[in-house]
């Protein structure tokens, strides 16, 4: 045999991978600004299928990038400008060092900056999941900005879906231009910056999404016909300044971004046009197996307007320790009018001795002076009404009452999960039913708790008798011959064919290949484990549920 | 009581500043306004008030002007105390109270006006030199024991004045003169100067912080003169500088390195923004493509879970920990918890904290995005039922044993091995307990019951449905048995076979086997014939002609390990001439002339009239323990005690067909139906297992094996559950005999 001897690891899965080391002594650049290349143009180390082989048969631990990405990070024109940046920081170092400061001014004037427009442009849109984690930077007025022109948006197109508060912030979920999108908001206190967080990082993920979400907001904005830094509405604006006097809050300059945050007044269009321009579907002529598939979808397209509208006629009035922001959105979100008190923010459209206040939120045991014609519920309600898509029943949700728990509306529960009954009681008064009493209720389920647990026994006993039966049998001589009289053994069929079906399916079971029994296994021990927690929860709650009827019976 | 001490003492203090103000100013103008002295005006200090009221206000002032007097002494070096004590007299000095206190002031008072001329040295400055008296800057005590007071410019004394006041004057002065408040005393010539109204406007103006000079404009219009203005003569006279006409060298040199440096690229100008777009604009106007998302290896970063119920600050109380799930909680490292994080209920919204760990969340997210490796991983999403094979139904494929409808007990040992004669009539079973018994399969009734003397291993009806002989196996001894259990015509022949062999028996040479007649009581018992073998047989079985028996006696080390005995002719031999591992169990092919032999870890075929080694199949498991050949001779079954069932297709490989592991312990025994397309294997579990193994005369087509039923009824004792199993030879019926001495037929 002629030819060149084969050399291992010069082709084959090895050539696709760079290891990351090399990749940045390719790139010619320091640890440091390779991370950041990378979280700006979004390369990520991938794993091999056969590490060894690509290791070149070493085990050892390494990163492994593709080869591809880090060509294609070659020709980046931001590495130009890290370089710059490089040289930039050793002039300005020099000039310092021999106090020639007109020269570091002059360096100053000169810092190299670099912009991330074409990055925003390579990457894609819909994976990066825009976060409010607010880095304590100088960004943080940008971040804000941004968060407030989002929030505004979501007000404008009215595609707030789904809240959540949870024990880390409130979660949001929108649907925009047809993806859903979700956003955490933690709760306004200032939080602790822990010393084992890489403020660099973070910033540099700030940098690329507050460049990202710049874009994104203008894009959405043009979408809805909305200007472009949002302008509020120039009617709602004078009312505004009529009303309250904007000196007393802020400079002019701070007072835009204030009014915007109020989130009360609703944004300038370029072409003012008719308020709501319902999309209707337009009526295809469909044939008839179409036609339920149309149906069903205008039967959602009417839910989602219902749900849009749910707080339409509703005034709302914020009391001072609520978080207002958060609820301000919400209200605003689903077509609510809100308001609160003048000293807590600006841009409150009405006073809380307005008489036509429907709701008033409030967050406090109780409340000295209280109007007779409006609600005044804690403010779980807004968010329990905006997931359970209507207006719930505010008795639960009086000052001082036991809130009911809020559920996630973001767990979607299939078959055999485990499903709270305060669930159950919500999707039943989404279906229209009243809310049946609720001790009959209970006492229904123990009923049939009871009945199952005596169909168990039943079939314990009859084994038990079988096996005497058996030992006595086998015990043949000892056995003092006599006829008892037999009993009749009423079969039931549907438990004959039920047995039969088992049983074929354990023989079915037994004939599996190794493979797929291994999978099979996998998976049920999967779905055990999940019947076994879901029983698990029964068991606590019913545990609990017994112990507060106990407690109210002492009470009693 | 502090705080008005307090505003008490800086009022007080206020009003000594004015105080000496006035004193400074009264020396420096005394000399011009001497004259002035006697004129007299009313006019109070700060504001104007009527008449009846200025009586009361000087009183009021005076009284205060006097603790303004040893209050500031106080201040410099003194407690708190004594401000309090000073608080006191202030406070108790109402107008109508005077009287009695007055006496006390006098004393507090000529201590203290020595205390302030002490004082007084010291504010005073060699600057403001006061030329009416010559002394100069000296205490002026030092003259206090003289009748003048110093020298005025021309060398004369000056006297005091002739009366020197002493507290009660001052005092009364102080009632009754209107103009005390604006008089005066000099030090300088020892009288008092009452100041006239221009002197107390100037030293309100100058307490105001105001101009002296009434008719000063501050406000003056400013003439610059070293303006931007270019102005038509020069503002100095000095000719101009030479080297305002000559070029700068030094300039010249920085230019033309900045040039040079410009020239060079060193230096950039200004950089301006471009904001002629704005900041952000419709990015995505032109075209929607990303290179990334085209990218073939592009993996996506997955997205983060949603939250659940437990993260609610207001979570179903099912959700929290109980105290035990906390505990382990805590106790499990951060990568093992279910959870990441504590649920927690809130009674309101209002109590909800800031969560701890959220911008470590926030940060190992990051973290995630860019430094976590990727990889795809195909999940498929399998539904379990689509796993499980469709096969036919087991109703479908019947006749099959599925009920227990018969035991048969007698034995008082392990049933080792039972046998079915031809006929399907009797059951012959043999046990630990040194008995082989008969039974009829009917009726489940014993029939006769043969004492061997010894635990039988094996035992084995002659197949032959012409004669009726019955092998055992007992120690090392293989016993032929003869139980007349038929009509007439059969036990007749059966002799004929018996007494045919009694003449070719002389011919025999002797091996290691001998053949023997039974004789008395053995005889009687129906034990026709003995065949001594050289160590413990553990297996006979004949051929399907019912004139050939081989018996197995395992042993590593020999390679007498099978022998094939011809009945009819009293004939042992031994096939083999090699040891090739340990024999498990033989069987003839029930066609051909083939012979198979089942070693530990696998099975040989031999042709017995080629006399050579035909196919040899690897069992793949550890150890067989039985074997059996289908009817149709193309598929063998071998049970071992690993638990499996292999089935080899003779015609396919000599690898098995298929591995049934559907035991969960030692497989004991296996069997084919003679008719049924049925086989069983019994196990040590306690289980019997029958399934249906249809088997095509097509070569192409694979033998078809469906698991139809699992017989449970043995009772497992000493770890021993199923020991033998064998089916009737033309009913669908099972027979299986365990080691709880039970035999069992199911139907």
């Amino acid at each position: 045999m002629g030819g060149l001897q084969k050399k291992k690891y010069e082709r084959g899965s090895v050539t696709n991978y760079i290891t990351r080391n090399k990749a940045r002594k390719k790139l010619q650049l320091s640890l440091p600004d390779f991370r950041r290349l990378c979280i700006l143009k979004g390369i990520y180390p991938h794993e091999p299928k056969h590490k060894k082989k690509v290791n070149k048969g070493s085990t050892a631990p390494r990163t492994f990038y593709l080869l591809k990405d880090i060509r294609f990070l070659l020709h980046e024109p931001i590495v130009g400008k890290f370089r710059d940046y490089k040289v930039f920081v050793r002039k300005l170092k020099k000039a310092y060092g021999k106090t020639e400061w007109t020269a570091v001014e002059r360096l100053k004037e000169n810092k190299p900056a670099y912009k991330l427009d074409h990055i925003v442009k390579e990457s894609c849109v819909l994976t990066a999941v825009p976060f409010c984690g607010k880095c304590h930077v100088e960004t943080i007025q940008l971040c804000r900005r941004l968060t407030v022109e989002w929030m505004n948006y979501v007000i404008a197109s009215r595609s707030l879906r789904k809240v959540f508060i949870s024990i880390k912030g409130i979660y949001y979920q929108a649907e925009v231009m047809g993806q859903l999108t979700t956003w955490l908001v933690p709760y306004q206190f200032s939080h602790d910056h822990p010393t084992d967080v890489d403020y660099r990082v973070m910033a540099t993920f700030t940098e690329l999404y507050t460049t990202l979400l710049g874009f994104i907001n203008f894009r959405l904005y043009h979408s809805l016909n909305l200007l472009y830094p949002p302008k509020l509405d120039i009617k709602a604006e004078s009312e505004l300044k009529e009303e309250g006097d904007d000196d007393d809050y802020a400079m002019n300059s701070e007072c835009y971004l204030e009014k915007l945050s109020a989130l009360s007044t609703s944004l300038a269009r370029v072409v003012s046009t008719a308020e709501d321009e319902e999309a209707q579907l337009d009526k295809f002529p469909v044939e008839e197996e179409d036609l339920e598939k149309m149906e069903a979808r205008e039967m959602e397209q009417k839910q989602l307007e219902a749900h849009k509208k749910l707080f339409e006629g509703l005034k709302f009035f914020l009391n001072r320790e609520v978080p207002r922001e958060s609820l301000a959105f919400l209200i605003r979100c689903f077509g609510g009018e809100v308001s609160w008190d003048k000293s807590v923010c600006i841009g409150s459209a009405y006073e809380v001795t307005d008489e036509t206040i429907t709701h008033q939120i409030v967050d406090r045991p109780n409340i000295d002076k209280q109007y007779i014609n409006r609600y005044y519920i804690q403010p779980q309600w807004v968010y329990d009404c905006v997931n359970a898509k209507i207006l719930l029943p505010v008795e639960d949700y009086f000052l001082g009452v036991t809130l009911p728990p809020h559920l996630s509306p973001f767990v979607e529960e299939k078959e055999g999960d485990y499903v709270p009954p305060e669930k159950l009681k919500i999707m039943a008064l989404q279906r229209g039913e009243k809310p049946a009493h609720e001790e009959e209720e209970e006492e229904e389920e123990e009923e049939e708790d009871d009945d199952e647990e005596e169909e168990e026994e039943d079939d314990e006993v009859e084994e038990k008798n079988l096996k005497k039966l058996e030992e006595q049998r086998s015990q043949g001589k000892s056995l003092s011959v006599k006829v008892t009289a037999g009993k009749v053994k009423v079969n039931n069929p549907a438990r004959m064919e039920q047995d039969e079906k088992a049983e074929e399916k354990r023989l079915a079971i037994m004939m599996m290949k190794k493979k797929e029994k291994y999978l099979y296994d996998k998976i049920m021990f999967g779905k055990k484990r999940k019947i076994r927690e879901t029983n698990k929860l029964t068991a606590k709650r019913k545990a609990h549920d017994d112990a507060e009827k106990s407690k109210k019976k002492t009470r009693k | 009581m502090e705080e008005s001490s307090s505003r008490s003492t800086r009022s007080n203090e206020q009003r000594k500043e004015m105080k000496k103000v006035l004193e400074k100013t009264v020396k420096k103008r005394s000399k011009e306004e001497e004259e002035e002295q006697e004129q007299e005006e009313v006019q109070i200090f700060n504001f104007k008030c009527t008449k009846e009221e200025e009586e009361t206000k000087e009183e009021e002032d005076l009284s205060d002007s006097e603790d303004s007097v040893f209050s500031g002494l106080e201040d410099s070096g003194s407690d708190s105390a004594d401000d309090d004590e000073e608080e006191e007299g202030s406070d108790h000095k109402g107008p109508e109270k005077d009287d009695l206190k007055i006496e006390d002031e006098e004393e507090k008072r000529g201590t203290e006006t020595e205390e302030k001329q002490d004082d007084e040295y010291k504010h005073d400055s060699s600057d403001e030199e006061d030329i009416r008296n010559t002394v100069g800057n000296i205490p002026m005590e030092w003259y206090k024991d003289f009748p003048h007071i110093g020298y005025n410019l021309d060398g004369k004394k000056i006297y005091k004045p002739i009366r020197n006041k002493d507290e009660l004057d001052d005092f009364l002065d102080k009632m009754e003169d209107p103009d005390y408040w604006r008089t005066v005393h000099d030090k300088q010539t020892g009288s008092d100067i009452v100041l006239s109204d221009e002197q107390v406007a100037l030293v309100n103006r100058l307490q105001r912080g105001q101009f002296g000079d009434v008719n000063f404009n501050e406000y003056q219009p400013q003439v610059e003169f070293f303006s931007q203005d270019v102005m038509l003569h020069p503002v100095t006279n000095r000719p101009a500088d030479k080297r305002s006409f000559i070029p700068s060298l030094i300039e010249k040199e920085k230019v033309s390195k900045l040039v040079h440096a410009i020239k060079m690229g060193w230096i950039k100008p200004r950089r301006t923004e471009d904001d002629s777009r704005g900041r952000y604009y419709d990015l995505w106007a032109n075209e929607d493509s990303s290179i990334l998302a085209k990218h073939k290896m592009h993996l996506p970063a997955p997205k983060a879970p949603l939250p659940g119920h437990q993260e609610s600050y207001n979570p179903p109380p099912e959700y929290l920990f109980t105290d035990e799930e906390r505990a382990l909680w805590e106790q499990q490292d951060a990568s093992d918890r279910k959870l990441p994080f504590v649920p927690r209920k809130f009674s309101s919204l209002r109590q909800v904290p800031a969560f701890p760990r959220f911008l470590h969340e926030r940060f190992e997210r990051c973290l995630d995005l860019y430094l976590c490796p990727r990889q795809r991983k195909m999940r498929v999403n399998v539904n379990p039922e689509d796993l499980i094979p469709k096969l036919p139904k087991p109703k479908d494929l019947q006749p099959f044993p599925t009920t227990q409808s018969l035991v048969y007990r007698g034995h008082s040992g392990l049933v080792r091995s039972i046998s079915v004669s031809p006929s399907g009539q009797w059951l012959a079973s043999g046990s630990d307990d040194g008995t082989v018994r008969f039974w009829e399969v009917r009726s489940s009734r014993c029939m006769r019951t043969v004492q061997v003397g010894g635990a039988v291993k094996s035992i084995a009806w002659n197949p032959n449905p012409l004669v009726c002989l019955l092998a055992v196996a007992r120690d090392s001894v293989v016993l032929i048995l003869s139980p007349s259990l038929a009509d007439r015509q059969v036990v007749l022949s059966t002799e004929r076979l018996l007494s045919g062999q009694r003449e070719a028996e002389s011919t025999e040479e002797v091996g290691p086997v001998t053949w023997s007649d039974a004789e008395g009581e053995e005889l009687s018992q129906g034990i026709t014939l003995k065949i001594q073998h050289p160590k413990a047989v553990h297996q006979v079985t004949w051929h399907a002609k019912g004139d050939y028996l081989a018996s197995v006696m395992p042993d590593h080390s020999s390679h007498l390990q099978v022998f094939i005995h011809q009945v009819s002719r009293r004939r042992s031999q031994n096939p083999f001439r090699k040891n090739k591992g340990l024999v498990q169990c033989v069987s003839f092919h029930p066609v051909r002339p083939y012979f198979f032999v089942g070693t530990q870890r696998s099975v040989r075929i031999y042709n017995l009239v080629k006399q050579e080694m035909t196919k040899k199949l690897q069992a793949n498991s550890k150890w067989i323990s039985s074997m059996a050949v289908h009817p149709g001779g193309d598929h063998v079954i071998c049970g071992s005690y690993d638990c499996r069932l292999s089935w080899f297709d003779l015609d396919l490989s000599t690898k098995p067909y298929k591995m049934l592991r559907h035991h969960k312990k030692a497989v004991r025994s296996v069997a084919y139906h003679r008719l049924y397309p049925l086989f069983a294997s019994a196990s040590d579990d306690g289980s019997v297992i029958v399934c249906h193994g249809t088997v095509y005369s097509d070569l192409l087509q694979n033998p078809l094996i469906v698991p139809v039923k699992v017989l449970r009824g043995h009772v497992i004792t000493h770890d021993l559950g199923v020991l033998d199993v064998t089916f009737h030879p033309t009913q669908p019926w099972i027979f299986s005999s365990g080691a709880d001495a039970t035999i069992r037929l199911f139907t």
